[in-house]
């Protein structure tokens, strides 16, 4: 089993036209996903990797049963993509899209409120459950299926982890890129309950950053509930503060946000913290060893 | 994008918020003439992107015209150091001359965007002047809250809570509460990322007006309000971040010898950690993006190496949908054009990782090649000789 996404799911891509958006439906379709329809508004009736497209979220999904969507399209317009596609009443939304406007953001979550679709990023790489289903930007090669979930806030921190695992023989059961902005649709106690609750997850790797306050959030989280081990890592121990890291949402402000007090709370809460980002698959290794998960984690 | 307190005030004054008179000098003729218009006794205060500018001797106040000469030749040209300058502190080069206020009580008012309820929030404490966190870390209890549902906007109730909570004078609180639907009117009509008035002020003849101001603008949003454009100060920007930008590449200075060009903001901060494990200091940060072109790559080299106090260089790609090989083409060219001379290390990983290191192997340039990123920080900080940096 696996989280969010599977073999099953049917994906459509908002935006397939664009040159990011038929790149990586391209690529998706390679890896084996179910993508089954795209969006453009006046490209309807054509046909894109030979799948149908459609003018909107509404008659792509009627066509096509499609249940997750995969936004690429530009910054401007990207928030009315995932309202549109909310509104679609799309199980899943993923927003690989970066530089949308906080406001737009703040505008989206206050639209989703009482609705059932659960939102993946903004600015993130996606989501990918190894051998069934790649919905972003991710490299699938890199990934192994397997038994070990991870989530991130960052794109390449991801990948580095992930292939970290894989060349240890450890696959993934599902790796979910939350995304760097301060305003998202999914956070890290989100995805870890649902790993916690994946039977066939035995151990996170979680990646976090500078800026706000989510991993202390999520440390507290796992210390009163997750019953599976977790190892993390925080980057920007070296950023200044005051200064926007790459990630809108990866920023030191008023002394709070930062790596070291991230880090602090995640130990005190019983995390094993990485203490370099090439220790992060030797870190669980370790772990899993110590838990004795590790004959169960490692893939053929 | 930050922009000055005159700027800021300009901006507020567009939505009703009340601001003393005042202009923007860039001589010291023209601080006159301005303080003149004003009755001859002004406020002249440094205009730089920084707070702290009070405590380092930036505002000062004159009772004629010959002190507001005095200060603004003092202050003019001057190095300002604060605490949010860093110690190489900043170059005033315009002053705000104000009108003096009579003030009778000070307040702070803040907006932010609280991450926890994606929502933006209005803070405001009685504890006027002095700075927000400083007052949270200690007095928490001292700072009231409301949160704006974005459907209908900060509401007059939620502005009133306010006023009262934090003591506005009864007779005062309409004119507060304008004020504040003001600013918030501001913060998302202009798609703000901060708005701080610290203080705002109570006056003696019965005006709320902001002392102070602070705005910085969400850098997402700047595409649809082309007329902030114009409220940048590339004066107070780092040359070699303003040419960044132009490329699209993420770069911001810092103050060790290690310079560092990386795919993805997470691994690039990532990278600088591994340096400083490593016992090095890490010059820049250096995000080329997902789709890094060789023309990216070599706008990167150029700008890293205008740092003078770069000697080494660090690497570190990984290769997902971008291949190696026309990553390590990239780097070849790159340095073969800006005439390397200084250690390079990369690490590559990632797909056609093995043609990407033949590349780098082949070339001729003096490229080591490594295979971890702990590997590749390691070579890097032994290549420059473990030097911890020159703090400039």
């Amino acid at each position: 089993m696996s989280i969010l996404v599977n073999k099953e799911t049917r994906v459509i891509t908002q935006g397939i036209t664009g040159s990011q958006g038929l790149f990586h439906t391209k690529q998706a379709i390679e890896y084996g996903t179910k993508v089954v329809g795209g969006v453009t508004p006046g490209k309807g009736g054509t046909t894109v990797e030979g799948v149908p497209v459609f003018d909107t979220v509404e008659q792509a999904v009627r066509a096509t049963g499609a249940n997750a969507s995969v936004i690429y399209v530009p910054a401007p317009f990207a928030a009315d993509a995932i309202m549109e596609a909310v509104d679609a009443g799309l199980d899943l939304v993923i927003c690989i899209t970066e530089g949308i406007p906080v406001l737009d953001m703040v505008k989206v979550k206050r639209f989703m409120e009482g609705k059932h679709t659960r939102l993946i990023g903004p600015n993130c790489p996606g989501v990918i459950t190894p051998g069934e289903c790649k919905i972003g930007i991710m490299p699938g090669y890199i990934h192994k299926p397997g038994r070990v979930g991870v989530v991130s806030r960052s794109g390449t921190l991801t990948y580095e982890a992930v292939y970290q695992l894989t060349v240890r023989g450890i696959g993934q059961s599902t790796a979910v890129g939350i995304g760097g902005d301060p305003v998202k649709g999914t956070e890290f106690i989100d995805v870890l309950k649902m790993f916690n609750d994946d039977p066939d997850t035995e151990a996170v790797i979680m990646i976090g950053e500078i800026g706000g306050t989510a991993e202390e959030q999520a440390a507290e989280w796992i210390r009163d509930h997750m019953t599976k081990p977790v190892v993390g890592f925080i980057a920007g121990a070296t950023a200044p503060p005051g200064r926007r890291m790459g990630h809108a949402g990866a920023i030191v402000s008023g002394g709070s946000g930062t790596a070291a007090s991230k880090i602090q709370k995640m130990q005190e809460c019983g995390i094993r913290v990485a203490p370099t980002p090439s220790e992060m698959g030797s870190t669980l290794y370790e772990v899993l060893q110590e838990r004795g998960l590790l004959s169960r984690c490692l893939s053929e | 994008m930050n922009i000055h307190e005159y700027q800021a005030k300009q901006v507020l004054a567009q939505y009703g918020v009340a601001v003393p008179k005042g202009k923007v000098a860039f001589t010291v003729d023209e601080a006159v003439a301005i303080a003149k218009e004003l009755g001859g006794q002004a406020v002249v205060k440094a205009q730089i992107h920084a707070g702290g500018r009070g405590k380092a001797g930036g505002v000062k106040l004159a009772r004629s015209l010959d002190e507001v000469a005095q200060h603004a030749r003092d202050l003019l040209g001057k190095t300002l150091v604060t605490h949010q300058t860093g110690p190489q502190g900043r170059v005033v080069r315009r002053l705000l001359i104000e009108q003096l206020t009579d003030i009778d009580k000070e307040y702070y008012i803040g907006l932010v965007i609280d991450r926890n309820a994606g929502r933006v929030v209005m803070m405001a404490s009685a504890e006027g002047g002095m700075e927000i966190e400083e007052v949270a870390a200690r007095h928490p209890e001292k700072i009231f809250r409301e949160t704006v549902d974005p459907a209908v906007g900060l509401l007059p109730f939620q502005a009133r809570n306010l006023a009262f909570s934090i003591g506005i004078p009864g007779p005062l609180v309409n004119k507060a509460v304008k004020f504040m639907l003001g600013l918030y009117q501001c913060f998302v009509d202009k798609d703000c990322s901060v708005a701080e008035i610290n203080p705002l002020v109570v006056t003696r003849d019965g005006d709320v007006m902001a002392l102070d101001a602070k705005i910085n603008f969400d850098d997402n949003a700047l595409f649809r309000h082309p007329e902030l454009a114009e409220l940048r100060d590339l004066d107070e920007e780092d040359p070699k971040e303003v040419e960044a930008s132009k490329y699209g590449l993420s770069y911001i200075a810092l103050d060790g010898n290690i310079g560092c060009m990386v795919n993805g903001a997470g691994l690039a901060m990532a990278t600088m950690d591994t340096i400083k494990h490593y016992g090095g200091q890490p010059a820049n940060f250096l995000d080329v993006g997902g789709g890094a072109s060789e023309e990216k790559v070599t706008q990167a080299f150029r700008i890293i190496l205008s740092d003078p106090n770069v000697q080494g260089i660090l690497v570190n790609i990984f290769g997902g949908i971008m291949k190696c090989d026309v990553i390590a083409n990239g780097v070849v060219a790159a340095a073969r054009q800006v005439g390397l001379d200084k250690p390079l290390v990369v690490r590559l990983e990632g797909t056609n990782v093995a043609l990407g290191k033949q590349i780098l192997n082949e070339s001729g340039l003096n490229i080591v090649a490594a295979d971890s990123l702990a590997e590749a920080a390691q070579r890097i900080v032994a290549l420059v000789g473990g030097n911890k940096g020159e703090v400039r």
